[in-house]
This record gives C-alpha cells, structure tokens and sequence, in this order.
C-alpha cells in the first residue's frame, strides 16, 4: 500500500550501512565482552515507543471517544450488542427496534467465543503433534534433528498469505487432494469452505511455534538426569513424566503462548480457506475498520482482544517466569 | 532476535532520513484489482516521462477508507458512481480540467451527467457494466438463472458463490425481493437480511477477486458476479455463461477522479486523458472485458464488441437496471450491522 519510493543506490548505500553497522557492533562486543552500554537499546525503545505504545494509546483514544472526539463507552456497548448503534438509529428513524424482532445483537460476542474455541483447539492440536515431533528431534541418538529444523523453517521464509494460498489449491473440489481421491476411486469431499479446513491453516502455519521453543528446552536438558532415573529403577514411562516432562513445561507453556495468542487474532485464514462463511474476531475487527468505516468500534474490539491476550500472558507468566521456553525465537 | 531488530530499525530509520525520494515525475494510481491492461503504463512513460505507481483496492468501500485516511497518497482513483456522489459530499474530490483532458469527448454522452456528478466536473466513465450470474451450463439451465430465485434453490447447495461486497449482495436480494436497491426502508432491509441468512447453508463461500478463477476451474455452478470477470471466465471455459435476471440488477460506472489532495494534479490529468485515447480504451477493454464507455474503442473493436451481448447488453436489460445512489451514513449504520448478522449466521 505504500508509495515509498527507495531509489537504486539507495538499496547499495543501505546495504554498505548495515555492513558497516555489524563490523561496529562485532568490534565493540570483543572490546566489551558482551552488549553493556545501555545507549545501545535506545533505538529499539525508540522504535517501541513510536510503533508499538504509540499506536495503542491511539487505540484506546478511539476506543473510548465517538466520531466527534467525545468521551463515550458506546464502543463498549457495542461490542456486548452488535445492533447498539443500528437500533439508535432505527429508533431516531422513528422505528421500533423491538417490533422488528432485532434484540440484542450477539454477533461480537460470538465471533469471539468462536475464535476463543478454535484457537484452543488449534492449541491442543498444535501440542498433540509438536511435543513428540519436538521430542523426537531432541533425541541424542537422533541424527536428523538440525535437518528436521531447517525443514521447518525453510516454509516459514514465505509469507504466510502465499501458504495459506497454496493450501486453496491442495483442497480444492477440483484441487490435487481431491484428484487424488477420485483417482483412488474414492471420490471428491469437500475439504475447503468449513471451520476444519480454517483449523488446518491455523495448525499448519502456527506448529512450528509450538515445536521449537519445546525443542529448545529438550535439547538442552541434561540428559544425565534421564539416565539417573533409569538407573535407580524408573521405566522409560516414568522416566518420562517424572523427569523430562517437568523440564520440559517451560518450553511448553512458552509453545502454548506462542501458538494461542496468533490464534485468537487469526485472520484471512478464514476468509480463503473458510469462503467467508464464518468470520474469526480478527475479521470482525479488520472488517468493522476498513469496510464499515467505523475506527470507534473497531477500536474497542481491539482493545478487548488486547486485554484478554495482556491476561493469559500475565497467567502463562507465573507458570514460567523465566521465560525459558521463548529464548530461541 | 532483539540484536537483529536493532539493526534492521536503524537501517530502516537511515534509509528513510538520508534518501529522498527520487525527483522523477509520477502519477500514483489506486485501482481495483486486475482492472487495467498494465502494459499500457509502459507507453505512458515513453510518451510523457510519468511513471505510474498502482496500488490497489478490493471493493469500493475499502477504497473510500484508505483515501479518507491517506490524503495526498493517490492522484487517480476509480470509485463507482454511488461513490463518486459520496465523495463530492465530502468534498474529497477535485475538479477535472477538462481542457487537460481531450480524450473526454469520445466518451458515450448517455453515461454523462448521471445523478452522481450531474454537471461532470469531477469524473468521467472508465468502464461500466452490471451485476448478474455466471453458471455453468453444464449443470445449470438458462431458464433457471433467469431469476435471482436460482441462488435459493436447494438443488445447487454448497454450489453457489455469492459476492462479499454490502451494496451488491444485499442489492440483488432486495430485486428479487421486489424492492429497490437504493432502499433505506429498515423493513425491507431486514426481510432481505432474513432471506440471506436463509440462503446461507447453501452458500460455499462469500468472496469477490477469486470467484473468477474458481469459476473456470468449475468449483461452484452458480456465481454473482461482475459482467467483465463473468467474460474473463467465459473466455478461458466455454461451460460457463452469464445472465442478468429478470427481476433487474445493478448497471454501474466505474469513474476516474482526482482527489482534493493528489499531488500531481496534471499528471493525473494526463493520465485520465490518455486512458481516453481510443487505441489505449480499446487495449484496457479487450484486457478486463468490462463495457466500454469509450465510442471510439468501440468503433475500433466493432463486432466482436457489438455482437456481444453480455459486454454489449441490449436495452431491454439495462432498463430493467438500477444504478445505486450514495447511501447516508445513518442508514449504512444499518447495512453493515445486518451485513454484520449475514456474515456471522451459522
């Protein structure tokens, strides 16, 4: 969406800068033995505080004013009753709001509840697959591992629009499943157009953060304490739920945060691989601002999201306060 | 990755302070997607020196946002007439010189002076075209698609696309309820709301730019379209065809506008003034098979535009047509939480 314009040597004049900037930094680590001066953050809290607290206090700036500027918790109203503002205006028509059969409206209320569902089964799927992948790959004896974590990065290095895209035409009526399918003789099913195919999207894209951050704890976990509870008579089972699962809750909890929270603010995921049948909150929220135009709403919708994503991090916190699990991403 | 970030925001911040953009004329155009033969930005460099930047929007409200929002950001836009009302309303709008413009005069005098710009000062017609079903003849008769009733019948279940656009879809409803599409009637609205979320469990999905290429590779039998994908379909599969529906649809014009705040005025003029010229018209029409405005494209194209009766519509289904006038504020309040009520309906 944007104009701006980097000419040709600015690319060159950039890449000579960034250059230049790394020797620096390499040069003052070895002086320093390590990143000391705190002079050093400042252009990240810069950047945070123009792109990060900025844009929030605007957030709630629009949140809690109406279209004039004016203090209002309207917004607020209308998340709780999606008719809110139609009904004041149907009533200033001089309608009856209730003689047209429009209550409250719930379609806020349950867009949320959906997406509040759908990314906890997202999460559960995501963890059922990606602690043994994760376990697996830490393995000692397993050689394959690093390759395994390349192979899950390498997707990652495209957009995840153009991934979820190429799904389309994997599910397809007449996409390359379903050739298969008929091929086989067992004939087409409608794979896309439905919250399971939303499901798949939302698995596929968010398990590599379910599986690296639980990988990053196993492997670096003192596999002496392993052999220690083997040794005093402990089965592999055991073993496993008396010792390394334990060890390894940091990294899952960190695997839950990471997964849950992108979830819940899933959108265009359900609009390609869904057809726009049912909408996830991040939809609401991107539809409420740039199709009906109303920054208000669309704001308070947003500002709820935030508070609700503030909590589960604050809860996930106590469970991991180290914050073990994240430190590889 | 807090190290990498530092390094990347610096060189960001750097590259942004230290270079100017470059001094080199331009036109910065916000379109529809897939509206325009984007060759013909190539020949407008050579000739005049101007390179075109295109950005591009999916429906017309989308675009009304981001214009409100970004003043100075786009020189041409191509808002539909109900919009270009709306925007002179809020005064986003400047006007065209036509002196700039003499392309203008091959324009179709009958698509001139319109309810939305009666004294055509600030638009002129782009492409123009209407709302109706591209199904696949294979499975779907020409007599059934002669009713909007089509999109409620049980029989094509999870087979039908409809179009996830406010005006449009609530539009073709509210026809085949009988009533007006310009309808600020909450009772009507709400009957057509109703008759939507009825449909609903046969809708296989709500979209608008991908309806096209699904279509060809035969995912749905029946889909509300606009006339021009409806031919770009048909061109590449020769099951599929398109019809308007006796109850009436929507006629529409596409128009090209300055905003207020366009930074390069008579860049833009010269562009409109070249995408008026008949060979560059012709090249955009025979590029996104929408319904030229354009007499002198037209001339040039002769029968196999003509002869065409789904980019060349005869008058008796024009009449039965509707163009769609701005809706105020207050009543849209209504459309998008009814709108809202659809998209949601399990």
């Amino acid at each position: 969406m944007s104009n701006l314009q980097v000419p040709a040597w600015g690319t060159w004049v950039m890449l000579v800068g960034f250059v230049a900037f790394l020797v620096l930094l390499v040069i003052y680590f070895k002086r320093n033995h390590g990143l000391k001066r705190p002079i050093f953050s400042s252009p990240y809290t810069l950047w945070i505080i123009v792109f990060t607290i900025v844009p929030c206090l605007l957030i709630a700036y629009y949140a809690f004013t109406d279209v004039n500027g004016a203090f209002t918790l309207d917004n607020f109203k209308n998340f709780w009753d999606s008719n809110y503002d139609m009904n004041k205006e149907l009533i200033a028509m001089g309608f009856n709001p209730a003689d047209m059969g429009f209550a409250r409206g719930t379609v806020n209320v349950d867009t949320l509840g959906y997406s509040l569902w759908m990314a906890f089964l997202c999460t559960v799927i995501c963890l059922v697959l990606g602690y043994p992948t994760a376990h697996i790959m830490a393995e000692r004896d397993f050689k394959l591992g690093p390759t395994l974590v390349v192979l899950f990065v390498i997707p990652m290095w495209m957009n995840f629009l153009l991934r979820t895209i190429a799904w389309m035409s994997l599910l397809e009526d007449n996409g390359l499943i379903n050739g298969l399918l008929e091929w086989l003789g067992i004939g087409k099913v409608q794979l896309m157009y439905n919250s399971g195919a939303v499901l798949l999207g939302m698995v596929y894209n968010y398990l590599p953060f379910m599986v690296f951050p639980i990988y990053n704890v196993l492997n670096k976990m003192d596999y002496k304490l392993s052999e220690a509870a083997m040794d005093l008579g402990c089965d592999k089972w055991k073993t496993f739920y008396k010792v390394t699962l334990p060890l390894s809750l940091p990294g899952v909890v960190s695997g839950i945060t990471m997964v849950f929270m992108p979830a819940v603010t899933t959108f265009f995921i359900p609009r390609m691989l869904g057809g726009g049948n049912t909408e996830m909150f991040g939809d609401l929220i991107e539809r409420t601002f740039l199709t009906a135009n109303n920054w208000n709403v669309g704001s308070a919708l947003s500002m709820i999201m935030m508070v609700l994503i503030l909590l589960s991090l604050g809860l996930l916190r106590k469970v991991d306060p180290e914050g073990e699990g994240g430190s590889m991403i | 990755m807090k190290k990498l970030s530092l390094v990347l925001a610096l060189c960001l911040v750097l590259s942004a302070c230290v270079f100017p953009a470059s001094a080199e004329e331009v036109v910065n155009i916000y379109n529809w997607y897939d509206y325009m033969d984007e060759s013909i930005f190539e020949d407008f460099y050579k000739e005049t020196g101007i390179k075109v930047n295109c950005m591009y929007f999916t429906t017309n409200e989308d675009m009304m946002v981001q214009v409100r929002v970004s003043p100075g950001a786009y020189d041409v836009v191509f808002p539909s007439e109900y919009c270009v009302e709306r925007m002179i309303k809020e005064d986003l709008l400047a006007e065209i010189n036509m002196e700039n413009v003499p392309n203008a005069q091959y324009i179709d005098p009958s698509l001139l002076g319109g309810a939305h710009d009666p004294e055509n000062k600030y638009s002129i017609p782009f492409m123009w075209g209407t709302v109706g079903i591209l199904y696949d003849t294979t499975k779907v008769t020409e007599e059934e698609v002669s009713t909007w009733g089509v999109l409620w019948d049980e029989k094509y279940t999870n087979q039908i696309f409809m179009m996830d656009s406010i005006r449009d879809t609530m539009g073709l409803t509210l026809k085949y309820l009988g009533y007006s599409m310009n309808t600020r009637d909450p009772l009507q609205l709400k009957e057509a709301t109703d008759k939507l979320i009825a449909q609903k469990p046969l809708v296989k999905a709500y979209q608008v730019d991908e309806t096209k290429d699904k279509m060809v590779n035969g995912e749905a039998a029946l889909a509300v379209v606009w006339s021009g994908d409806a031919l770009y379909a048909m061109d590449l599969n020769e099951n599929l065809d398109y019809s308007v529906p006796q109850e009436g649809s929507n006629v529409w014009v596409d128009a090209v506008v300055i905003p207020k705040t366009a930074k390069n005025k008579e860049n833009a003029e010269k562009f409109i003034d070249f995408l008026c010229r008949p060979d560059i018209a012709q090249r955009n029409c025979e590029y996104i098979w929408y319904s030229s405005p354009n007499t002198g494209a037209i001339e040039l194209m002769g029968e196999d535009y003509t002869e065409n009766l789904a980019i060349n519509p005869s008058q008796d289904i024009i009449d039965r047509c509707e163009w769609f006038q701005d809706i105020p504020e207050n009543y849209m309040t209504v459309y998008n939480a009814l709108w809202s009520q659809v998209k949601n309906a399990k």
